[in-house]
């Protein structure tokens, strides 16, 4: 069974957003960035499942800038087997990317496409069920745990209120929550043995698929800011502020 | 221009969220159609028309729908669409499931957890777990928008009831198959909608703690329980009490913070409360930052002390 793990690059999670003064985004340029955390949950999830025996090859692919390759090489080091970089400066919405991974899957004929439920920087939620739609395969979102049996894969999912467990025919598509494993870090000898695995570059434009953004972004502001709250000594007093002044109790 | 909007339910009763799904298409404009999609749904189909300024409910009543799968439910919504401009739902896990894979079946982008609706075709919507605040122009012919509950009022009840009316849609063979739910339980207020919320952190240190301390607390307060990634992570609290980016947002009037720290993917998920209150013995803590009352203290001794005198 051959995995599809697609992965982002994305500022790191630890550092502080700062929006650019003349609304035209947040400031990006020489700050950390690294894998989205949710996409790393997902090559764990796969490299565990190469590990099991249940399959044969992961195939790590990021759609991004040049630097999008040491992301793909994070992959590689925590065991997947190649890496498929899909060149582009252009910062593209969910639609375009879950269009150029259904050409990826063409190719590369995965059984279980495996990736994170969200990134942490447009937050959107989209890519792995636009994916799942444009394949007509079925999906299980937001898993937190994944068993593969024969031509089947049954997945447990969080949603509001609990837990909901689905049956699904291969091939499939799978976005991962933050319970379904705690990823590996990739040791030294991992690293340097990622570098010489295969990352085939391929030019998004030479895809023949329309990229064009259908949502404007008319501008990117700070959030309102909160005025500031005071410090009360004792409990009595934090009651007494909350009766008197908040009124909400 | 007319929007239709995919309701939430347990085939028994209406989410409250999808309420305020309704609400922020009222502030967009055009009719407002409810899609019922379930099995012996007939009282969702009754409440959901009940709301103000509803034109109709469709309701499609087949035990194809009964489970709220992605994939019956995107293909209905796609056979309805050429009738509507809009297609939303309330951002919830069952709208975030369904919603993007309609939009990629209409080959148009969804605007995801819509805050504020600008104008009819501009929202505005939080990225960067709420570090900062996108608006958004959506410039397709179909809309297809989810909306974060918390940032909207619920739509009140109108004087008389929208009519409802059957349809019928044979979904697809089915690849996914429905095994089972369990639910976490909890008797109390429901998190996303609950006019207070008490929440734990990794402080409380075990799960009798965290009950033993928070539970008596929420119930003087009549408040939902909460609870960051540390706790749930420590096993103190069931996931889906987990409040922040990748769990539940809430607003609700007031928010009391225990023994958590104020990670910025917590925050996320709260600070958009009327009114926050946390109780910590780290001065330095950054929940501090964004509470209206701050009290550092001893959670184990402020909190008994706090139950009994409210």
């Amino acid at each position: 069974m051959k995995i599809l793990v697609p992965v982002k690059r994305v500022l790191d999670a630890n550092v502080a957003v700062r929006v650019k003064p003349d609304g035209s985004g947040v400031e990006l340029a020489n700050l950390k960035m690294s894998m989205n955390p949710f996409d790393e949950i997902a090559v764990e999830e796969a490299v565990k499942l190469r590990e099991a025996g249940t399959a044969s090859e992961v195939i790590v692919v990021s759609i991004g800038p040049a630097q999008a390759a040491d992301t793909l090489r994070s992959g590689l080091a925590m065991g997947a087997d190649r890496a498929i970089l899909v060149k582009t400066e252009d910062a593209l919405e969910p639609l375009a990317i879950a269009k150029i991974l259904k050409h990826i899957a063409g190719t590369e004929a995965p059984d279980l496409v495996i990736m994170g439920k969200q990134a942490i920087d447009d937050d959107c939620n989209q890519t792995a069920q636009m994916l799942s739609a444009l394949l007509d395969w079925p999906q299980a979102m937001f898993a937190s745990k994944v068993e593969v049996s024969g031509q089947s894969v049954t997945v447990t999912r969080e949603i509001d209120g609990g837990l909901e467990t689905l049956e699904m025919d291969l091939p499939a598509v799978i976005s991962t929550d933050l319970r379904l494993n705690i990823p590996r870090y990739a040791s030294l000898p991992n690293v340097m043995k990622a570098k010489k695995k295969p990352l085939e570059e391929i030019a998004a434009e030479s895809l023949g698929i329309s990229l064009a953004p259908q949502l404007h972004v008319v501008a990117t502001n700070p959030p309102p800011e909160r005025k500031p709250g005071a410090m009360v000594d004792s409990v009595d007093a934090l009651v007494e502020k909350l009766k008197s002044e908040a009124r909400v109790l | 221009m007319s929007t239709l909007i995919l309701a939430e339910h347990d085939n028994a009763h209406l989410n409250p969220a999808t309420a305020k799904a309704v609400f922020a298409a009222a502030q967009w404009g055009g009719g407002i159609d409810i899609l019922v999609a379930g099995h012996n749904c007939a009282a969702v189909a009754e409440a959901a028309a009940k709301l103000d300024g509803i034109n109709k409910v469709l309701v499609l009543d087949d035990a194809a729908y009964q489970h709220g799968m992605a994939e019956p439910l995107s293909a209905v919504l796609v056979h309805l669409a050429p009738s509507y401009t809009y297609i939303a739902a309330a951002a919830t896990s069952f709208g975030k499931n369904v919603m993007p894979r309609v939009a990629a079946l209409l080959d148009v982008m969804q605007v995801s957890d819509i805050t504020k609706v600008v104008n009819p075709t501009t929202f505005e919507r939080p990225i960067y777990a709420g570090g900062a605040v996108q608006t958004i122009e959506a410039k397709s012919e179909k809309i297809v928008v989810t909306v974060r509950a918390s940032a909207f009022d619920s739509q009140p009840e109108g004087g008389s009831p929208a009519p409802v009316e059957a349809i019928s849609f044979d979904a697809p063979a089915p690849k996914a198959r429905f095994v089972s739910r369990e639910s976490a339980g909890g008797t109390g207020p429901d998190l996303a909608t609950a006019r207070v919320v008490v929440s734990g952190g990794r402080a409380l240190g075990s799960k009798e703690q965290f009950d033993s301390l928070l539970t008596p607390l929420a119930e003087k307060l009549n408040a939902a329980l909460g609870a960051s990634r540390a706790a749930v992570d420590s096993g103190y609290a069931p996931n889906d009490w987990q409040v922040g980016q990748t769990g539940k947002v809430v607003a609700p009037d007031l928010y009391v913070a225990v023994g958590i720290s104020g990670a910025i993917q917590h925050l996320a998920g709260m600070k958009n409360s009327k009114v926050i209150v946390a109780i910590d013995k780290d001065p330095e803590a950054p929940i501090f930052k964004v509470a209206d009352y701050g009290l550092v203290a001893d959670i184990f001794e402020a909190v008994p002390e706090l139950t009994e005198k409210l």
